[in-house]
């Protein structure tokens, strides 16, 4: 894919460039016969199956470039019923049933989350679309699991735990990995004995509605707590953020208990740079390599995959048109939202008006997105040693002693003290520490009466700024609190028994790479 | 002088909410002076379709950017987006992208 043509002698910034439009009397780009039905990028019209080879070509190309799906790997495919989840879905179907020189070759399940609560659809809405979903998920054919988002009341604090993972070692081993699945068919006599048994392993599993209880549908009073969580919060922004944040945990969730190592989410091209820049602006800049990038290894044993990340939003629906993919439209909490609402309508906004003025925006700022190089602090892999955020499992990047990250850090600190005041509390008189850990001491004994003080520490920048707009934490499902209680007395009883430890290394967390 | 023409007016992608989750329309487009043309159409369906909020569907002359345009299933690109002229039983459906995902 060649885009050298795509750095254009730019006109005048200011004023946009002058493409000449392609019309109809023109021939597809590629294959110079056919009667082009879309223009892609600018100016490039494609005909019908030329477009259809190159959007196929696209995710093979995206999934064997970065070879992190091993043969026979368990792969959970998010699946929101939107239009770039249902083509990731879609192509995954058709993948599995090429022949076998190109088939894919990963186990594949697919997890609906019911976000209708969040949303505040009403409960026959809610069936109703649950209806159509499942109708396409028996069209599928895959294992599915539909969860409703209120199951986070029920997950226990082990999810926000980074697990180890046995690492997949050299560079080799993914070629290994596929010469010995070859070697596997082969002996196991010819292709065709494969396809059945593995139709027949799909009718076999399980199709589970609900796996983390026996009920169907969630309880009234979850959808209850539910709503009263994002009815608390004060904007749009920190609702977003924490839908997504949870729906993250719950796919998570169900991911672990059933064995599967990665998920695949169908975040387009043009959503991620929307989510470059909107990450960005949330504070959340040292982690976009994770966030935007192709995988996404902050959990530990599973990783997150982005296969669609070099569609654009407008391939997708071209696609989805033309080759009739079934999707599921489900409002969301910004539908219909005016473009100001919230810090993500308004980058989205930005960005796609830039776009039609300046056709290359997406692309470049995707490009940008792709040189970015997860970078580990002081040279520690993964760094599973290091503290992470209680809410997205990145590593910490708060350091009291550099000024900017310890706004968030005063932050929360002064919660503590209005609240405690308000209680008509006396402050404590270890506050006055002279030693350099005095921020930690007073923090540690304001902690135990102040739950959104205990909370907010244990975060990233950005994420202290999303919880800054939900007025109390209790609305929080359970399990974040009670690890936020865990670590925090954890970090406590370090501290107390600091003194008598045996330091083999001093771990400074000053040293931040910029 | 334009006689008048007989098209289907499709929405997708959550466009439907703005119009009462209707999705497929067959209008039929009145005579007049100056012929049909996308631009046009959307004055005309501001009047007569759309429900509500015209900011998330128009801006300006044009479609929202984020709204994808298709005349008989190609891209309006090819055809000349605002000034393609309509012709009777022409499908022109405005696929929302900005939903989902």
């Amino acid at each position: 894919m060649c885009e050298v043509g795509e750095d254009y002698a730019g006109p005048a910034p200011g004023e946009p460039p002058s493409t000449p439009r392609p019309g109809r009397e023109q021939k597809c780009v590629k294959c110079k016969e056919g009667p082009p039905v879309v223009v892609i990028r600018a100016g490039d019209a494609f005909c019908r199956d030329c477009f259809k080879a190159l959007y196929v070509h696209k995710f093979r190309a995206m999934l064997g470039k970065n070879r992190l799906i091993f043969p026979g790997e368990k792969v959970l495919l998010a699946w929101s019923g939107g239009p770039s989840s249902s083509s990731m879905v879609w192509q995954v179907l058709e993948g599995l049933s090429q022949d076998s020189a190109k088939k894919l070759r990963f186990v594949p399940g697919v997890i609906f989350v019911d976000e209708g609560a969040a949303c505040g659809q009403s409960p026959e809405d809610r069936a109703k679309t649950l209806a159509e979903v499942k109708l396409i998920l028996q069209t599928v054919g895959f294992p599915w699991h539909v969860v409703a988002l209120e199951e986070v009341f029920n997950l226990t604090p082990s999810v926000l735990r980074c697990s180890a993972r046995e690492s997949s070692g050299a560079k080799g081993a993914y070629k290994a990995a596929v010469d010995s699945f070859l070697q596997q068919q082969h002996n196991l006599g010819a292709d065709s004995n494969i396809s059945p048994a593995q139709g027949e392993e799909q009718l076999d599993l399980p199709q589970t509605q609900a796996p983390l209880g026996p009920a169907e549908f969630p309880t009234a009073s979850q959808t209850e707590a539910l709503s009263r969580l994002f009815d608390s919060a004060k904007t749009l922004t920190a609702k977003e953020e924490l839908l997504q944040t949870l729906r993250t945990h719950l796919i998570l969730h169900v991911a672990r208990i059933h064995g599967y190592s990665k998920v695949m989410t169908g975040d387009s091209c043009t959503r991620l740079a929307i989510k470059l820049m909107t990450n960005l602006a949330l504070g959340r800049g040292a982690f976009l390599a994770w966030d935007t990038g192709f995988s996404d290894e902050r959990h530990g044993d599973v990783v997150i995959v982005r296969p669609m990340r070099d569609h654009t939003l407008k391939e997708v629906a071209f696609y989805n048109r033309l080759f009739a993919v079934p999707s599921v439209f489900t409002p969301a909490v910004d539908t219909k939202a005016p473009e100001k609402a919230s810090i993500h309508r308004l980058m989205e906004a930005f960005i796609l008006r830039l776009q039609t003025q300046f056709p290359s925006t997406v692309s470049t700022v995707y490009r940008t997105s792709e040189k970015l190089v997860k970078a580990p602090r002081e040279g520690c892999a993964a760094s599973l040693s290091g503290p992470h955020c209680l809410l997205c499992m990145c590593a910490l990047d708060i350091d009291t002693n550099d000024s900017a990250t310890a706004f968030g850090a005063q932050t929360s600190l002064r919660l503590s003290q209005t609240s405690q005041t308000e209680a008509g509390m006396a402050i404590p008189s270890c506050c006055t520490a002279d030693k350099g850990q005095d921020q930690s001491c007073c923090r540690v004994a304001c902690r135990r009466e102040d739950p959104s003080a205990s909370v907010s520490e244990q975060l990233c920048y950005g994420c202290r700024v999303t919880m800054k707009d939900l007025p109390s934490p209790d609305t929080l499902p359970p399990y974040i609190l009670a690890e936020a209680q865990l670590r925090s007395q954890r970090a406590w009883v370090m501290q107390e028994i600091q003194e008598y430890l045996i330091e083999d290394s001093d771990n400074e967390a000053d040293t931040v790479q910029s | 002088m334009a006689a008048p023409l007989s098209v289907e007016v499709e929405f997708g992608g959550g466009a439907e909410l703005l119009f009462d989750g209707v999705k497929k329309h067959q209008v039929t487009l009145p005579g007049q002076e100056e012929p049909w043309d996308i631009r046009n159409l959307l004055v005309w369906i501001k009047k007569n379709l759309l429900k509500e909020r015209p900011e998330l569907f128009l801006q300006g002359d044009s479609v929202r950017p984020g709204i994808l345009v298709l005349i008989n299933d190609a891209d309006w690109e090819l055809l000349g987006e605002l000034d393609y002229q309509l012709q009777d039983q022409d499908s022109v459906l405005f696929i929302s992208t900005l939903h989902g995902g």
